[in-house]
C-alpha cells in the first residue's frame, strides 16, 4: 500500500469513527457524566499549561514587536498587533498544539492501553459501543475544552502583552488598551472560535483513531501515540491555513 | 455410588434454582437448538488462514473444550461467536440466530446472552471490583439498589466478595481472573466463553477457575466453550462434576458411576482445522503422533 492510499485510508476510517461516535452520542445510553469527566481532565487539567502558554506569548509577541514598530514610529500599535495576532492566530494554534501535546497523546495511550489489554474487547462483549462510551465524550469534551481554553490564552496572552508592554517599554496602559480595541473586530472573534472548534474535532478523532487502531502490545501503544501527536500537529497546522483562507472569504475580509 | 467427595468448595452461594438444574426434561425441544454452532466457518489474515472450514456445535448446558498450541485459532472462535470479528465465509449461529452478518449494534442484543473471561481478565483499570463486576448492569440502567446485591451474589459465587472495594491494579492474578469471571456471569448469561483463564495461574488457582467452570456447568445449566492448552483443565473438567450436599454446600466428586453426568466435549485444533473431536477418553486413546506428543507434554 502506498503513500496515499495508506492517508486516504487513514482519513476514511478518522472521519467515519468521529461520524459513527457522534451520530451514535445522541442514543441511550447517553455517557453525560463520562463527558463531563473528560472535560474535567482535558479542560481544567490543561489550565496551567494554557495559563503560562497564553500569557507569555502576548509577552513575547510584544518584546518580538515593540522595537520594529517603534522604528517606524508605530509603537502605540503593538496592543493591536498582539490582540491580532493571537486572536487570529496563535492564540487557536498554539492553544490546539498544547492541547494535543498534552491531551491527544493521553487519549492515544489510553485507549491503546485499552486495546492491547483488551478492555475494549471486554466493552464490546459486555455489550457496550467503545465508539459511545469513550470516544464520543472525549470528542464532546475537547468540542467544548478547547473554544473555551483558546478564548483564555487569547485573553491571557494580551494581558501578558500588556504587562511587558508597561514594564519593559513603558508603554500607557490606556494606549495599549485603546489598540488592542481598535485591533480586534467580531471577524477576528467569529474566527477564533470556528478554528478550535474544527481543530478539536481533528485533535480527538486523530487520538482516538490511533489508541483504537493500536497493535503490538506495550510498544505499539508508544507508536501510536506518537502517531497521534504528530498527524493531530500537522493537521491542525495543515487545516489553519485552509481555515483561514476560508473565513476570509466567507466573512468577507479578504 | 462410587463417586468420591473430593473438595468443598468455602462459597455455599448458587443460584435458586442451582440444585435443580442438574436435570432436565430431555424433552424439551429449546434443548435440542444448540448454544453454538459453527458451519464451515473459514478466516484468514491476509494469506495466512486462521480457520480452515471449521463446523462444531457445543449443546444446550455442554462445556466444550478446545485444545491446541498457542496460533491455532482458538481464542479466534470466542472473537467470531462475540462477533468481535466475521468470518471470510461459513455461518456463525448462537442460539438459534445467524449472527455471521449482524451488524455491531445487532451484535449488542447477542452480547447480553454471552458471558466472556478473558486471558488476563482485561478488567476495566479505573473502576472498582465492584463497578468492573456491576458494569453490565450500570449500562442496563439497573437501579443501585437491585445491584449491589447481584454483585454480591456474583462475587460471593467466585469467593471474592472480600475485595468488592478493591482496584485491579491491588489484585493477584488468579483474583483479577475471577473478577472477570464474577463479572461475565452477572446477568446469569446461559452462554460463558473462556479464553485460556488458567495461563500463567498457579496450580490450585488454576483449579479454582476450573472448579467455577464446573459449578457452571452442572449447577447452572451454562453452554461454555472452554479455551486451553493445558491439560491439567482438561482432566478437571471431564473427570469431575459438582453437585450440592445435602447442607447446601457446592462439592466436587469424580466420575465414576454417575459419569454420563459430565456434559463435556473435547475439541483440539492444529493450523485453524479440528484434528479431534470428542470425549477425553477417546482423546487420550487418539493415534495421532501431534496429539499423543499434545498428551504427553514432551
Amino acid at each position: 500500500m502506498n503513500f496515499v492510499t495508506r492517508a486516504l485510508l487513514e482519513l476514511q476510517e478518522t472521519t467515519l469513527l468521529a461520524t459513527r461516535a457522534v451520530g451514535g452520542a445522541f442514543k441511550r445510553p447517553r455517557y453525560v457524566a463520562e463527558t463531563i469527566a473528560q472535560m474535567d481532565a482535558i479542560g481544567v487539567g490543561s489550565l496551567t499549561i494554557i495559563i503560562l502558554t497564553g500569557f507569555f506569548t502576548g509577552g513575547v509577541l510584544t518584546v518580538q514587536t515593540f522595537p520594529t514598530l517603534k522604528s517606524y514610529g508605530a509603537q502605540s500599535q503593538t496592543g493591536y498587533l498582539v490582540a491580532i495576532s493571537l486572536v487570529r492566530e496563535l492564540g487557536p494554534v498554539l492553544c490546539a498544539l498544547m492541547v494535543t501535546g498534552r491531551v491527544g497523546s493521553a487519549i492515544s495511550a489510553e485507549l491503546g492501553s485499552m486495546v492491547v489489554s483488551q478492555q475494549i474487547d471486554a466493552m464490546r462483549a459486555l455489550g457496550t459501543d467503545p465508539l459511545r462510551k469513550l470516544v464520543a465524550p472525549r470528542l464532546f469534551a475537547l468540542l467544548i475544552s478547547l473554544p473555551l481554553l483558546t478564548v483564555l490564552a487569547d485573553v491571557l496572552g494580551i494581558f501578558g502583552g500588556w504587562v511587558t508592554a508597561i514594564a519593559l517599554y513603558s508603554v500607557s496602559s490606556s494606549v495599549y488598551i485603546s489598540a488592542v480595541r481598535d485591533g480586534i473586530t467580531t471577524d477576528d472573534l467569529i474566527g477564533g472560535v470556528v478554528k478550535p472548534i474544527v481543530f478539536s474535532l481533528i485533535i480527538g478523532a486523530i487520538a482516538c483513531r490511533q489508541g483504537l487502531g493500536t497493535e503490538g502490545g506495550t510498544v505499539g501503544v508508544g507508536r501510536s501515540t506518537t502517531r497521534a501527536v504528530v498527524m493531530a500537529s500537522i493537521v491542525v497546522i495543515i487545516a489553519d491555513y485552509f481555515l483561514a483562507k476560508a473565513l476570509q472569504v466567507i466573512l468577507g475580509t479578504q | 455410588m462410587s463417586s468420591s467427595s473430593i473438595h468443598i468448595s468455602s462459597s455455599p452461594s448458587v443460584s435458586e434454582n442451582a440444585a435443580g438444574s442438574t436435570f432436565h426434561e430431555v424433552d424439551d425441544l429449546e434443548r435440542a437448538i444448540p448454544a453454538i454452532e459453527f458451519r464451515n466457518v473459514v478466516l484468514a489474515f491476509d494469506e495466512r488462514v486462521i480457520l480452515n472450514n471449521l463446523s462444531f456445535k457445543v449443546m444446550k448446558g455442554e462445556t466444550k473444550i478446545i485444545l491446541g498450541g498457542s496460533g491455532g485459532g482458538k481464542s479466534t472462535i470466542i472473537k467470531l461467536v462475540l462477533g468481535l470479528l466475521k468470518p471470510d465465509s461459513g455461518q456463525v449461529i448462537v442460539d438459534g440466530e445467524d449472527v455471521t452478518n449482524y451488524t455491531e449494534y445487532q451484535m449488542m442484543s447477542i452480547r447480553k446472552k454471552i458471558g466472556m473471561v478473558f486471558q488476563e481478565g482485561a478488567l476495566f483499570d479505573s473502576l472498582s471490583v465492584y463497578d468492573n463486576v456491576a458494569y453490565r448492569l450500570h449500562e442496563q440502567g439497573v437501579p443501585e439498589d437491585e445491584v449491589e446485591p447481584e454483585v454480591r451474589r456474583m462475587l460471593r459465587f467466585v469467593n471474592l466478595e472480600d475485595a468488592i472495594d478493591k482496584m485491579p491494579i491491588e489484585l493477584s492474578g488468579g483474583m483479577r481472573r475471577r473478577v472477570g469471571i464474577a463479572r461475565a456471569l452477572i446477568g446469569d448469561p446461559k452462554i460463558v466463553l473462556f479464553d485460556e483463564p488458567t495461563a500463567g495461574l498457579d496450580p490450585p488457582t488454576a483449579r479454582t477457575i476450573c472448579e467455577l467452570a464446573m459449578k457452571l456447568r452442572d449447577l447452572e445449566d451454562v453452554s461454555s466453550i472452554f479455551v486451553t492448552h493445558e491439560m491439567n483443565n482438561l482432566d478437571y473438567i471431564c473427570s469431575e462434576y459438582a453437585v450440592v450436599d445435602d447442607e447446601g454446600k457446592v462439592v466436587f466428586e469424580r466420575e465414576g458411576e454417575r459419569l454420563c453426568l459430565i456434559n463435556s466435549k473435547v475439541m483440539m485444533m492444529r493450523d485453524g482445522k479440528v484434528i479431534f473431536s470428542g470425549t477425553d477418553e477417546s482423546l487420550r486413546r487418539a493415534e495421532d503422533p501431534y496429539i499423543k506428543r499434545f498428551l504427553r507434554g514432551h
